[in-house]
């Protein structure tokens, strides 16, 4: 974890209800895909734990949800602007069991993190494929960059305004996959865990008071004792999660 | 040079800025940010006997000033503390601790305390009064000045280290609480642990927390905690350490003024993890503005 200030460099729309935000600062404290920072805004007495999209060795991408006054408050700062960030949060997905093939799979705003685990898997040589779900066309983001990548991608919208009509988990069932790395709302985590044919990571959302594991506000259940969902996850492995009934 | 020292029950400590339980993990956490061995102490996260998986979500809300949480005293239990945290913090941290002690009985508050008073890592035994009493309708220790000075005294006896005894905030008298643990043999007062509270979901029409309440830190509490500590310090004799607030070295400098011999920061350390260390630069500089040569020449100057 690095306690830094970080230099908005941009903070532009990117679809219905989401911005993208660029930060430059230090990224050595960032050490797998599916990691978040956790930003400090005035007037707001806690961070908000934004998941990282994609850094390089001197900028964090970010893909925020527009879900209250906070990130309303961070979707009118402006270039230049300087933010205390805490940076290299979280576990992070775990590369290495992922096998020649991962299916990758996001819901909404959190097709974010798996962007920077696609560019990881094609980078070590692996042949991932995506599945993107979204409302509606308006909401999706980041199409285009699986796209550019070459990777295999398929898109669904509940209202079939942009690809094939439906939830991720009907798409899923065209792509043969040797495991899954799985971010968004957790519904359709569970879902996805309903039809899932292998083993996987899958990313969690939480409340969270501090974000480095000091408040215990984010504590869960898993088959292996309590955990974090800050430090301890934000990704856990699909053998350990214990599905809330 | 200005002074830091401070001392407490006879432990001196290199300045008054104590990491409260519940904030600060076993103190690892913020070892990527600084050095922790510059605190003056900080305080475990409270233990009781058994291993605890603490409140349903959420349990946390934030406020307008601050957050309203409700953890539940979350922890692994008195045997994992001692077998392992305690070895694993050992590597990182060379001072001593205040150990927070919990239970939903007084046996259970004896029997942890016993066991940490065993450790040498361990200065002061701080008991954390913010229990609700299971065996005897649920009430808090702290919300009574009898239940508050069984606790203590029974504390006391099983253990030979100081006895530090954090009080509950939402009480209509806390300076009879505060004099009823020092007549109980109390060896000094950590004031106060966070004020009770809730928020309401205005979509749910139901409290946010799975609790209903929680208690409210925040740096807006600082007057309330610095009263309840400068009444306080007119009834009792032993050191008091103010909590519950304070986020700057001028507060550290106005609640040692009202009467407390030290400070414990909470809930600031979760929005900045940095903020100790921020305080102990910035206390020098602050001392010099206000003509302040050594901390302990104003504890209770405000008297």
């Amino acid at each position: 974890m690095i306690q830094g200030l970080y230099r908005i460099r941009e903070n532009i729309p990117a679809a219905q209800g989401v911005y993208k935000m660029v930060l430059e600062g230090d990224t050595s404290a960032i050490c797998a895909p599916g990691q978040f920072v956790n930003i400090r805004l005035d007037g707001f007495y806690t961070r908000r734990p934004i998941s990282v999209c994609d850094y390089d060795s001197e900028s964090i991408t970010l893909m925020y949800k527009l879900a209250g006054e906070g990130t309303q408050y961070m979707s009118r700062l402006g270039r230049g602007c300087e933010l205390d960030v805490l940076t290299g949060l979280g576990n992070g997905f775990d590369t290495s069991k992922s096998g020649p093939r991962p299916l990758l799979v996001g819901g909404g705003v959190g097709s974010a993190p798996l962007y920077g685990l696609c560019r990881a898997l094609l980078s070590q040589g692996k042949r991932p494929a995506a599945v993107m779900g979204f409302k509606r066309a308006g909401e999706a983001m980041l199409t285009e960059e699986f796209f550019a990548l070459g990777t295999e991608a398929y898109v669904t919208t509940e209202d079939g305004s942009m690809g094939e009509k439906g939830f991720v988990t009907d798409a899923m069932k065209a792509v043969e996959y040797t495991y899954l790395y799985v971010c968004g709302p957790s519904a359709m985590l569970r879902a996805v865990d309903a039809v899932a044919l292998t083993d996987g990571q899958f990313s969690f959302e939480a409340r969270m008071g501090c974000g480095f594991g000091a408040c215990m506000s984010c504590s869960c259940k898993t088959r292996f004792g309590s955990k974090r969902i800050c430090k301890d996850g934000p990704v856990f492995e699909r053998k350990e999660i214990l599905w809330q009934t | 040079m200005a002074n830091l020292k401070v001392t407490l029950s006879g432990w001196e400590l290199d300045n008054p800025v104590i990491a409260s339980s519940g904030t600060y993990g076993y103190g690892l956490l913020f070892t990527d940010i600084y050095d922790v061995n510059i605190l003056g102490s900080f305080s475990l996260k409270g233990t009781t006997y058994e291993p605890r998986f603490g409140n349903p979500q959420p349990r946390s809300a934030e406020c307008e000033y601050g957050v309203l949480s409700s953890i539940g005293l979350q922890n692994p239990g008195i045997d994992a503390v001692m077998s392992e945290e305690l070895p694993k913090l050992r590597r990182h941290y060379r001072k001593r601790v205040f150990a927070n002690v919990c239970g939903s009985s007084v046996e259970e508050y004896a029997c942890v305390a016993s066991r940490f008073d065993e450790s040498e890592q361990v200065g002061i035994i701080e008991v954390n009064l913010s229990c609700p009493n299971v065996k005897e309708g649920g009430m808090n220790f702290g919300s009574d000045p009898a239940m508050a000075a069984r606790v203590t005294g029974e504390v006391k006896k099983a253990v030979s280290k100081p006895v530090y005894v954090k009080l509950s905030s939402g009480v209509t008298d806390i300076v009879s609480i505060a004099v009823a643990c020092e007549q109980a043999g109390a060896d000094g007062l950590c004031m106060v642990n966070t004020m009770p509270g809730i928020r309401i979901d205005l979509r749910t029409r139901k409290p946010v927390l799975g609790t209903k309440t929680g208690g409210y830190s925040s740096p807006a509490m600082l007057p309330i905690s610095e009263r309840m500590v400068f009444q306080a310090y007119e009834a009792v004799s032993v050191p008091i350490i103010g909590m519950c607030g304070v986020s700057t070295a001028r507060d550290v400098l106005e609640m040692m003024m009202a009467g407390a011999s030290a400070v414990q920061i909470g809930s600031a350390n979760l929005l900045n993890p940095r903020i100790c260390k921020e305080i102990i630069d910035a206390l020098p500089a602050e001392m010099e503005e206000y003509g302040i040569n050594s901390l302990s020449e104003i504890i209770g100057s405000a008297h």
